[in-house]
């Protein structure tokens, strides 16, 4: 079944990618960028660009307007009750690292931090070393053969010294969609910040904050077809007062002295230094592209070229998924084969899909695998991308077989 | 300079390949040719770090010269490795130092093997040899 995609010449890359036949299924690394937000870059730059939060100048006020009018819509696409609410920061990464900094003084020796032994060394790394700062205890949630976070084991883990919960949202090898509000609700019965890395799970379907229930919440743009070097940390405003500020310098300043300096509450006291102004004004015409879209049509193509991958998948012999994927990606190995032959022959045909351990080598250590392909879709891709892919692994395995 | 015998007909070999899939067969003849390494040698201590999939490289002197053995899980990885051996056989210290590595893998129509995202590990597999051969 031919499964086209409506929005595919949205995305102008896609088609200058195919000029050079490479079939681009690396989405959960990064995506491509719609048309729309090439435009606002070029405006930006074109048209006068200035820093933010400065210059009683006009062409500040315009650039502090729409860096502004992005925290709006960033809110309003996370159903964050206040734009206050929402701090940019350099990427996920980067706003997780503000959090394992900016919260440290929040913990005492011996207290406990969880997370799951799916996450992202992003959100596993800043809570490792922030324990091994404090002599914390990092505690580690196991999953189930299918790539979910055991909820009995959780139920176990999770206790009187938690502190903090740390949870991906969505496996960025395994495709598997965690059980967030059972998750997050034994940690509150604990008393316990709680932390919902996005970055994978902000891109599919829309999540509201609110109805989440989370402390804090992480994506980065440019996973959500928004430029790179910009990511989004949003905040309860309880919780936003417990977070120190991290780094120090330029509009994040309220007073300062030789001597000692007092500092803007959220979000202006987490942006030091000039923040990456275009990229979030691009970020704002992303979601503008985003939200013009039909969301219903955009979830059934995605579930459908995703049962489709997983389909083409099951069908051949030998193909090993890791877990069972539920959404947007699908990893595998193949019995006999090494993943970085097949990696090779697949880059040789020009199948941009990513092989190895994915920032996760402790899941890959669990599963006792040296690594894995993954295959990850977006909105642009269509069954004719598939087609190739499948075509590239059935030549490739013949010659390795 | 010029090319020991075995360097030279890989040469030949590469350059009468069509396209990706024979180049690819190729790469497996040359893995197989590919000389053991004894697994008492596959340890931490000859293992290159920053190869996408595991590749140990060892050298051992040999009167004036440096004899080096690889290994690699994966096999057109194996295929590389036998290509760059086949190249540097019997060079001393200071000829290995003058080699233009890259050069060669270009030579062979194998260049893109050596671009820096590549996670191969050929890249890493070159600086250890240097560091290796380094007096």
């Amino acid at each position: 079944m031919y499964l086209p995609s409506p929005w595919r010449g949205d995305f102008p890359a896609i088609a200058a990618l195919q000029g050079q036949h490479q079939t681009y299924l690396d989405s959960a690394a990064t995506t491509q960028k719609p048309q729309a937000l090439v435009d606002t870059l070029t405006h930006y730059y074109t048209h006068g660009a200035a820093n933010v939060h400065r210059a009683q100048h006009l062409p500040g006020a315009l650039a502090t307007q729409a860096f502004e009018a992005t925290r709006e819509k960033v809110g309003q696409w996370l159903n964050a009750p206040a734009a206050e609410q929402i701090i940019f920061t350099a990427g996920a990464t980067s706003a997780l690292n503000l959090l394992a900094y900016g919260l440290a003084a929040q913990f005492q020796a011996g207290d406990e931090i969880v997370i799951s032994a799916l996450e992202h060394h992003a959100n596993l790394l800043p809570w490792q070393q922030l324990a091994l700062r404090q002599g914390l205890n990092l505690r580690v949630l196991p999953i189930d053969s299918a790539g979910v976070i055991d909820l009995d084991a959780a139920a176990r883990i999770i206790g009187p010294r938690t502190r903090l919960l740390a949870v991906s949202q969505l496996s960025n090898v395994l495709g598997t969609w965690q059980p967030l509000p059972a998750l997050l609700q034994l940690a509150r019965a604990q008393g316990a910040l709680t932390v919902v890395d996005g970055a994978q799970g902000v891109v599919h379907g829309r999540h509201d904050v609110q109805q989440l229930g989370c402390d804090f919440y992480v994506f980065s743009s440019h996973k959500l077809y928004g430029p790179d070097g910009v990511g989004v940390l949003y905040g309860r405003p309880d919780a936003l007062a417990r977070l120190h500020p991290w780094q120090f310098g330029g509009e994040m300043v309220a007073t300062a002295d030789f001597t000692g300096a007092s500092f803007r509450p959220a979000p202006l006291g987490f942006e030091a230094g000039t923040p990456p102004i275009a990229g979030v004004i691009g970020l704002g015409a992303t979601l503008d592209y985003l939200s013009s879209l039909d969301a219903r049509a955009v979830g059934q193509h995605e579930a459908m070229l995703h049962a489709h991958l997983l389909r083409g998948l099951r069908d051949r012999e030998g193909v090993r998924l890791i877990g069972t994927p539920t959404c947007a990606l699908a990893s595998f190995v193949v019995d006999g084969v090494h993943h970085a032959d097949l990696a090779h022959l697949l880059t040789d045909q020009g199948m941009a899909v990513r092989a190895g351990q994915h920032c996760a080598m402790p899941l890959f250590q669990q599963l006792g695998l040296a690594g894995a392909i993954r295959v990850s879709l977006a909105l642009y891709n269509d069954s004719d991308d598939l087609g190739r892919f499948f075509d590239a692994l059935d030549k490739a395995l013949e010659l390795l077989r | 300079m010029s090319l020991p015998d075995a360097a030279q007909a890989a040469v030949e070999q590469f350059h009468q390949a069509g396209g990706w899939e024979q180049r690819a067969r190729l790469l497996m003849q040359w893995a197989e040719r590919l000389p053991p390494m004894a697994q008492a040698d596959k340890v931490e201590a000859n293992r290159v770090a920053g190869c996408e999939s595991t590749v140990w490289l060892m050298a051992q002197p040999v009167g004036e010269r440096l004899h080096f053995t690889a290994a690699s899980e994966a096999r057109l990885i194996r295929g590389l490795l036998a290509l760059l051996l086949i190249r540097i056989d019997g060079l001393s210290p200071g000829e290995l130092d003058q080699l233009d590595l890259p050069a060669w893998f270009e030579q062979l129509g194998l260049g893109r093997q050596l671009s820096p995202s590549r996670s191969n590990g050929l890249n890493a597999v070159l600086k250890r040899m240097r560091q290796l051969a380094a007096p």
